[in-house]
């Protein structure tokens, strides 16, 4: 029998290849999110999530407009399989991280490489910031903060219909300098929601730079708990450390697990770009090219 | 003509009896939006959400995703301005069945300028998939609800709270995009909306009086705005037209008029009615109409000016057909 372990690790190591290669080849690219993430996502998909076999088409569908009255809505859950009231669903709030998610659906075989292809492309719903018609999502979380509260949303309405399901949201640190954040643990903890599991990449970096240098959100482990909620502290480039959390029973309070994680981790090339790795420009060709080494290093 | 009291609050409790997927969230203005009967009646589909409006509405974004209704409650300025990114992104786009209750519009609160919505229709018409209706007497507040039950995607209902009148025979249901027609003529078209409706009535009883043919309809739908029978009036209407709202003249009814007054070609003079890109500020409603020009009377002088006719109406004659005295006696409304 595998080891989900040994799964856990191809999946995060494909996540960070993909990524990179993306990266060259768009001269451009959220990788140190896909660095940082890696692991996360890999244990979501190999190991805590239930989740069904994808039950959309492999390659993605061109974006079918806007919803409206006469466009019904689209939504890219369908990467996640089918809804069943024993099933877990998961959003994404961090959807700056889409290129990694999308990453993480090839290599769980939830999407066709060739789903990559269309990334950022005019017309598709692979795109750079992804929305709920993009693969894997199913709200719309780009204005950031709003995932954690429609998540909540659903959460409630599968609780009031008794389904077993848990509600994942995958967030990143940032987040928690938003109002909104707090108001939706304050009513995930009010209404004991603990159908709603939340990881967070707690990388340290946002846009303008180090979170300690632009608005500090720590102590973050004893911010959460002072509003109700179970959170678990752990190593967020540790298979076994990522998993425990959700295998605890619930117990009334939703459950956050504090992914603390390295922007840099598993890509040393990454490391000059310190303190501002969060978006990656190449400053020229040469240093294209040096990553695209790396890459070659990478497929060894 | 009557004055009814709680009409929102009984009618929802009724209205929601056999429809166990309508539940209600309210932002620490339960009593204050007639949600308390609701809450009382069926505790499990009531869900205090405290003073967070942002989470309230994309909470209500997940619950209608997974196929229920949820009616939010709350003042109106606390829905489009506190939480206007989440009723775009959570709501909106996905064009989710969520029904957004906004109460205190305009003069109707002595709150101040931060309890008075006076830009929510123009804030919320610029918004693709909302629908937007607006409230005028009780039975627009008792048939709203299922008029609006059948739209696909979010609508906006400006509310009316407390004592209001009937104006509207009981057995006449609002019908959403179809304005109410309540009198006829071709001097004039007038078209008013909310609770410029009822003082609007009291200048056209008399108006008719004076020779003058008013056709005066009551518009409860401004989004979508398009029904045919609004510009027929418009068209006919030998002096020009005139709107009449208790909001900016900036967006709302007058600016939906004047577009579709421009794209079908209806050459007349339009006189909008209504808070003159201005803010307003915490005083009675009586005052607030008179100060800002959309009583009865101010209706007069703008009719005086449009047909170069000089009317002789007197504060004194309109007072005599004040079409309710009840108002006059009802105490200022309280937060």
């Amino acid at each position: 029998m595998i080891d989900w372990r040994d799964d856990a690790r191809r999946v995060a190591q494909g996540i960070r290849r993909r990524v990179l290669e993306h990266t060259i080849n768009s001269n451009g690219g959220y990788l140190s999110q896909a660095c940082s993430s890696a692991e996360t996502l890999a244990v979501l998909y190999t190991k805590v999530m239930r989740l069904g076999p994808s039950i959309a088409p492999p390659v993605p569908p061109p974006f079918p407009g806007a919803p409206s009255k006469t466009n019904p809505r689209y939504t890219g859950a369908g990467y996640n399989g089918a809804r069943a009231p024993e099933l877990d669903r998961f959003f994404l709030s961090a959807v700056h991280y889409a290129l990694a998610l999308y990453a993480a659906l090839i290599e769980t075989g939830r999407m066709s490489p060739d789903g990559l292809a269309q990334f950022n492309k005019d017309g598709s719903t692979v795109e750079m910031i992804g929305a709920e018609h993009s693969p894997g999502l199913e709200v719309t979380g780009g204005s950031l903060a709003q995932t954690i509260s429609q998540a909540g949303g659903v959460a409630l309405a599968r609780r009031l219909r008794r389904e077993s399901g848990r509600n994942w949201v995958f967030m990143s640190d940032g987040e928690f300098q938003s109002g909104q954040t707090w108001e939706a643990v304050q009513a995930l903890c009010f209404y004991r929601l603990d159908n709603v599991c939340v990881y967070v990449d707690v990388n340290g970096q946002q846009c303008d730079g180090a979170m300690e240098e632009v608005m500090k959100i720590e102590p973050l482990q004893s911010r959460l708990e002072s509003f109700s909620a179970r959170v678990c502290s752990v190593n967020g480039h540790d298979l076994d450390a990522l998993a425990a959390p959700a295998e605890l029973a619930p117990d009334g309070r939703p459950l956050f697990i504090l992914a603390y994680t390295d922007p840099c981790a598993g890509m040393p090339i990454l490391d000059p770009r310190r303190p501002k790795p969060n978006y990656l420009r190449f400053k020229d060709a040469g240093e294209r090219d040096q990553f695209a080494d790396y890459l070659k290093t990478m497929d060894g | 003509m009557p004055l009814l009291s709680r009409v929102h609050a009984r009618n929802l409790v009724q209205w929601a009896k056999d429809k166990p997927e309508v539940i209600v969230l309210s932002a620490d203005l339960t009593s204050s939006t007639e949600a308390d009967l609701f809450r009382d009646t069926y505790p499990d589909r009531f869900f205090s959400m405290g003073m967070a409006e942002q989470n309230m509405m994309s909470f209500a974004g997940g619950l209608a995703r997974e196929g229920f209704v949820p009616c939010v409650h709350t003042f109106a300025v606390f829905i489009y301005r506190r939480a206007y990114d989440q009723i775009c992104d959570s709501i909106a786009y996905p064009n989710l069945r969520v029904r957004l209750f906004g109460f205190l519009p305009g003069v109707t609160t002595p709150g101040g300028a931060t309890h008075q919505a006076i830009e929510d229709i123009a804030v919320l018409r610029a918004l693709p998939n909302m629908t937007i209706v607006e409230v005028g007497d009780a039975t627009d507040v008792e048939t709203a609800l299922d008029a609006i039950h059948a739209a696909d995607g979010p609508v906006y209902v400006r509310m009316l709270r407390g004592e209001i009148p009937r104006l509207f025979p009981a057995d006449e249901p609002l019908r959403l995009g179809r304005a109410r027609v309540l009198s006829t003529g071709s001097d004039l078209a007038l078209f008013s909306a909310g609770i410029c409706t009822e003082e609007a009535m009291r200048a056209t009883s008399i108006l008719r009086a004076r020779g003058l043919s008013i056709q005066h309809m009551h518009i409860s739908t401004l989004k979508p705005f398009n029904d045919p029978a609004v510009m027929d009036a418009a068209s006919r209407a030998r002096y020009g037209v005139i709107t009449m709202e208790n909001h900016t003249i900036v967006g709302g009814l007058g600016t939906a008029v004047a577009e579709r007054m421009a794209e079908a070609g209806v050459g007349k003079r339009l006189v909008r009615m209504g808070l003159n890109d201005t803010f307003i500020h915490g005083a009675s409603r009586p005052y607030l109409m008179r100060e800002y020009d959309l009583d009865a009377l101010a209706l007069v002088r703008q009719i005086e000016k449009l047909t170069g006719a000089s009317l002789n109406i007197t504060e004194d004659d309109l007072a005599a057909v004040r079409l309710d005295a009840a108002h006059s006696e009802a105490k200022a409304e309280a937060l």
